[in-house]
């Protein structure tokens, strides 16, 4: 499996446990889709540097080939699985 | 100090997120149990996920500009300490949104 088709999955995975497993419905509040673009500009220069310095390199075979700031377009999607579950774990402990 | 890079960037990244702690007043470490009980998970399952990504080739991390301490599986401890920092400063973010505009998030 490519990174690509992985992060695919990682990303129908934490939808399925925001909307299925742990009933936060996060993707569906407004107070997410505020938070995320705010952490997306920091997961950006963060990856661009961990990219861009080379001190991640990636299998030019295993991705699409888009880039965002030196990062494989595949990061931003791993990056927003991450951070889907964890602020969904976050949210569904505070009930 | 170029061991030190992948640990700069996520010092760079608690350095963006740690003060709204104390200046937001946003209590998510005050909250500690929730904060642990919310990264073990996230910790686990995606260093799982960077095993088998390293198994399979998909990246790989450079020697000179990591700690060079490597856990089973060929995963860097700077890795680990990734996947606990950037899931923090996310929640400071998110409680720090919510501090301001006062949105419902489902736990209120």
């Amino acid at each position: 499996m490519t990174y690509t088709a992985a992060v695919l999955l990682g990303v129908a995975g934490a939808l399925a446990v925001d909307l299925l497993v742990l009933r936060t419905r996060l993707v569906t509040r407004g107070v997410f889709w505020a938070t995320y673009p705010m952490i997306l500009i920091f997961q950006l220069l963060a990856n661009g540097v961990l990219t861009g310095r080379h001190i991640v390199i990636y299998d030019p075979g295993a991705i699409i080939g888009w880039r965002i700031a030196y990062a494989p377009v595949e990061d931003l999607l791993f990056g927003f699985a991450m951070v889907l579950v964890t602020l969904s774990i976050w949210v569904r402990l505070g009930r | 100090m170029r061991h030190f890079a992948y640990l700069f960037v996520l010092a760079g990244c608690l350095g963006a997120a740690l003060w709204l702690e104390p200046v937001r007043h946003v209590g998510v470490f005050r909250r500690w149990r929730r904060l642990l009980r919310t990264v073990l998970p996230v910790v686990t399952i995606f260093a799982l996920w960077d095993v088998a990504a390293i198994a399979a080739g998909h990246w790989r991390f450079d020697p000179a500009q990591t700690t060079g301490v490597v856990l089973p599986g060929g995963l860097p401890l700077d890795e680990v300490l990734f996947f606990i920092v950037v899931p923090v400063c996310a929640i400071l973010g998110f409680e720090a949104v919510r501090s301001v505009l006062r949105w419902p998030a489902g736990d209120e």
